[in-house]
C-alpha cells in the first residue's frame, strides 16, 4: 500500500505518538496558530458561512460533471501542445512517469510537494525503476527526504521535526557548519537546492486545482519552489488527483482563496501561479514539454458511492488543525500519508478497511472538522458513516469495540441494568484505580490504559449529581 | 504544436458510468452560483482607498512599499535600487519602463554609477538564466494588483522571463495605481474578458504577494527561501 506509512499495528503507533513529547507540544502549538490564523482570516471575510455555500455547489457541481470537466480540461491541454495521461492506478502513473524520464535520459528530477506523488510512492519508484535522483525542493519535505522520514501533516509535513534534529541532519548529510536557527537552516537549504533547479532535467509538481476550460494547473506556495522546478528544467510533469478541478479562472479564484485562508490564515500565500502548457514559442524559460497526469487511483469507487462528498476536499488540513484526537496522537499516527479527519475517511477508502479500519473509531464525533471545513464535508458524519459499515456489512469493528458495544448494549438496554451497571462501576473498577485514575485496565480498557490512564469512575454517579444538582446542592 | 492524450476513453467512461449515464455530457452550462461573496468584498472602493487597503496588507506580508508620483518614478527608483546594494540588476524587456520615463536611468544614470543592468533578451536564450540567476535586483512591472492580498500579477511572454522575479535576491515590481482593483475576482474576471477577446494566455500567470517565505521548521518564519528575500513595490500615481 504506497499511501501506507510504516508497518506498525495502529495502537502501538499511538502509543509512540502519545510518548513523543516534543511532537505533541510541536502539534498542539501548531494546531493553535494555525486554527487562531485561520479563524482571523475569515472573520475579516464577514460572511465566511457564505463563502462555504460557494464552496461546497462548486466542488459538488464539478464532482456531478467530473467526466465533462476532465475532457475539457485534457482537450486543451493538448491543444496548447501539453501532453495529458489518464493513469487508472498508481502503478499506471508510475510506470507513464518513469517511461518519459527514461526517454529524457533524467539524472536529476526537482519536485515541489504533491500530496498524490506520496500516494503513488513516485520518488521511490523513480530511483529505482530509472536510477535518477529526486530532490523535495519543499523545505518540509527537503527536511524529511534526507532521513527518509515521512509528512506527518499535510500542509507542515515536518511538524514533528526539532530545530536541532535539521542541523544535525545537515551535518550528516552535507558536513553542515552552521547554527540550529531557522534561518541560517534555510538559507544552507536555499544554496543547496539553487544548484539542484539550475541542473535538474525534470520538474515535478502537484496540482492545487486544474482550470478545465483553459487548460492550466494551479499550484500555491509560499517558497517559490513550484515556480523555480517547473521555470527551469526543459521538462515539466504535473500529477493531479483527478477531482482537483474548476470549471473556469473564476472558481480558481474562490477556491484558492479559501484554501489559503483555511490552510494558514493567509488571504493568499506568497506564490499562485497558474500555468499553461509548456512555454510559448518564444519564450526562454518555462518547460519546453509538459505532462499532465490525471490520477483515478481508487478515486472513482468513491464517485456515486455515500462517500462521494469527501471528494470535494481542497487539502487545506483546517479539519486536522482543529481535531483534538490529531492534537494527542499526531500525524504519523494515522499509519497514512492522510491524517487528521479527512485521512481518518479518505484512507479506508483508498487504501481499504483491512488496513484503516482503526482510524474511523479514532474520533469523538465531536463535529469540529465539519465546521471548519470550507467545502462543508459532513466529516463527522462520514466517519460514523464508515463506523456503521465496518460493524454492520463487514462485521470487524475493532475487537475492543465490539466487546465494549456488547456490553454497553446489555448495560443501557434496560433501565436497571443501567442504574446497576453505573451505580458498580466505581466499587467494580476499585482494584485497578490508583487515585482518581486507572491505570492498568483489563478487557476493552487495556488498550487505553496501555498508553494513558482512564479517569476512574465517580463515586457518585452521574444522575445522582444532576438530582442534587436540580436541588441546588451544586 | 498539438498534444496528446492517453487512456481517456476508458477513464471517461468509469466515471460517466459511476454517475450513472452512458457517456459524459457534450456540454454542461456552468450554474448561476447561489452565492456571490467574492463580489461584496471591498466594493465601491475608490482608488485612493484600494491604495491604502494595499499598503497596509504590505506591511503584513514583509514588503515594502512605496507611492510616487510619474514625475519622480526615476529618482525613486534609482534610490530604491541603491538602497538594495546596487547591480547586478535584471529587468524584463517592456516599452512601458520607456514611457514611465525610465530609459535615461537604465541606460546613463546606472551605467555611469558601475551599476550593471542587463534587459531579458530572448536573442540570446539560455544566457539570460545566467545573468538572471546573478543578479542582485530583478525588476517586472504588474498588470494587475490585487488590494486585498498585497498580490502582484506578472504574465509571462518571450520578453517577460519567468524568473526575473524569482532567481535575482531581491524583487522590485512596478505597479501603476490604475491596475489596482479589489482582490483577485476582478483578476479572474479580466482574465477570462481578455481571452474572450481572443488574447493568447500567456504560458504562466504569477499571482505574488510578497518575498518566498517558509514556517517548515518549528513553524517559525524565515522569509527569504527560493525565491527574493525581500520585496519592493512601486507604486506610480499614473492617475
Amino acid at each position: 500500500m504506497p499511501m501506507k506509512v510504516g508497518d506498525e499495528p495502529f495502537n502501538n503507533r499511538v502509543g509512540e505518538g502519545i510518548q513523543n513529547t516534543f511532537m505533541r507540544s510541536a502539534v498542539s502549538g501548531a494546531q493553535d496558530r494555525l486554527e487562531k490564523n485561520r479563524q482571523l482570516a475569515v472573520e475579516e471575510l464577514s460572511n465566511w458561512e457564505e463563502w462555504r455555500s460557494l464552496g461546497e455547489e462548486i466542488r459538488q457541481h464539478v464532482l456531478a460533471n467530473l467526466d465533462y470537466y476532465l475532457t475539457q480540461l485534457s482537450d486543451q491541454v493538448a491543444a496548447r501542445g501539453g501532453h495529458v495521461f489518464f493513469a487508472a492506478s498508481a502503478e499506471d502513473a508510475r510506470a507513464y512517469i518513469a517511461n518519459v524520464a527514461k526517454e529524457k535520459q533524467a539524472k536529476k528530477i526537482v519536485k515541489s510537494k504533491s500530496m498524490v506523488t506520496e500516494e503513488i510512492d513516485l520518488n521511490h519508484y523513480l530511483e529505482k525503476h530509472v536510477g535518477c535522483s529526486v530532490v523535495e525542493t519543499d523545505l518540509g519535505e527537503y527536511i524529511l527526504q534526507l532521513d527518509d522520514d515521512l509528512p506527518s501533516h499535510i500542509v507542515a509535513p515536518a511538524l514533528h521535526r526539532k530545530k536541532e534534529q535539521v542541523q544535525e541532519s545537515f551535518q550528516r548529510h552535507h558536513q553542515y557548519e552552521g547554527s540550529e536557527r531557522p534561518e541560517e537552516l534555510t538559507k544552507h537549504a536555499r544554496k543547496m537546492l539553487r544548484d539542484d533547479y539550475l541542473t535538474a532535467d525534470i520538474g515535478i509538481t502537484g496540482c492545487n486545482f486544474a482550470v478545465a476550460e483553459t487548460g492550466s494547473v494551479c499550484i500555491v506556495t509560499n517558497e517559490g519552489n513550484a515556480d523555480l522546478s517547473t521555470a527551469l528544467p526543459k521538462t515539466q510533469i504535473t500529477v493531479m488527483g483527478m477531482e482537483r478541478l474548476v470549471p473556469t479562472f473564476e472558481e480558481l479564484e474562490v477556491l484558492v482563496n479559501m484554501l489559503t485562508r483555511s490552510a494558514v490564515g493567509q488571504k493568499l500565500p506568497s506564490y499562485v501561479t497558474v500555468l499553461s502548457g509548456p512555454r510559448q514559442e518564444g519564450d526562454v524559460d518555462g518547460p519546453e514539454e509538459f505532462h499532465l497526469v490525471i490520477v483515478d487511483n481508487g478515486r472513482s469507487e468513491i464517485l456515486g458511492s455515500e462517500f462521494q462528498s469527501i471528494l470535494q476536499c481542497i487539502r487545506c488540513g483546517a479539519c486536522a488543525n482543529i481535531c483534538p484526537v490529531y492534537r494527542h496522537v499526531g500525524g504519523h499516527s494515522y499509519g497514512s500519508i492522510y491524517s487528521g479527519p479527512i485521512g481518518a475517511v479518505l484512507s479506508p477508502l483508498l487504501g481499504g478497511y483491512d488496513e484503516y479500519k482503526e482510524l474511523p473509531f479514532a474520533s469523538t464525533l465531536c463535529g469540529a472538522c465539519t465546521d471548519v471545513c470550507p467545502v462543508k464535508i459532513p466529516l463527522h458524519e462520514l466517519l460514523h458513516k464508515h463506523r456503521q459499515t465496518i460493524v454492520e456489512k463487514e462485521g470487524r469493528a475493532p475487537i475492543s469495540e465490539r466487546f465494549l458495544m456488547s456490553i454497553f448494549g446489555m448495560g443501557s438496554s434496560s433501565s436497571g441494568m443501567y442504574k446497576f451497571g453505573s451505580k458498580v462501576a466505581s466499587s467494580a473498577l476499585k482494584p485497578l484505580t490508583k487515585g482518581d485514575h486507572i491505570s492498568k485496565g483489563v478487557g476493552p480498557l487495556k488498550n487505553w490504559t496501555d498508553i494513558r490512564e482512564f479517569p476512574a469512575p465517580k463515586k457518585e454517579r452521574f444522575r445522582d449529581w444532576f438530582d442534587n444538582r436540580q436541588k441546588g446542592d451544586h | 504544436m498539438k498534444g496528446t492524450i492517453q487512456n481517456r476513453e476508458s477513464f471517461i467512461r468509469q466515471l460517466s458510468s459511476r454517475l450513472q449515464r452512458s457517456a459524459a455530457p457534450k456540454h454542461v452550462e456552468r450554474p448561476q452560483w447561489g452565492y456571490t461573496p467574492q463580489h461584496k468584498t471591498l466594493q465601491n472602493l475608490s482608488q485612493d482607498e484600494l491604495l491604502a487597503v494595499l499598503q497596509k496588507q504590505c506591511t503584513r506580508i514583509n514588503t515594502n512599499c512605496i507611492v510616487t508620483s510619474s514625475a519622480d518614478l526615476a529618482t525613486t527608483m534609482e534610490k530604491v535600487i541603491t538602497d538594495n546594494g546596487g547591480g547586478p540588476i535584471m529587468a524584463w524587456q517592456d516599452e512601458r519602463f520607456d514611457a514611465y520615463g525610465l530609459t535615461s536611468l537604465f541606460t546613463q544614470t546606472l551605467p555611469e554609477k558601475q551599476i550593471e543592468l542587463h534587459t531579458w533578451d530572448p536573442a540570446v536564450g539560455r544566457e539570460n538564466i545566467a545573468l538572471v540567476e546573478k543578479a542582485n535586483i530583478g525588476i517586472t512591472i504588474s498588470d494587475i494588483t490585487l488590494a486585498e492580498s498585497g498580490t502582484a500579477v506578472l504574465f509571462s511572454n518571450p520578453n517577460h522571463g519567468r524568473t526575473v522575479s524569482f532567481l535575482p535576491t531581491k524583487s522590485i515590481i512596478l505597479i501603476p495605481k490604475s491596475s489596482i482593483v479589489p482582490r483577485m475576482t476582478q483578476a479572474a474576471m479580466q482574465i477570462r474578458e481578455r481571452l474572450q477577446n481572443g488574447e493568447t494566455l500567456a504560458s504562466c500567470i504569477n499571482f505574488i504577494s510578497g518575498p518566498s517565505n517558509s514556517a517548515d521548521i518549528e513553524m517559525i518564519l524565515v522569509v527569504g527561501v527560493h525565491g527574493p528575500m525581500y520585496m519592493t513595490y512601486i507604486i506610480i500615481d499614473d492617475l
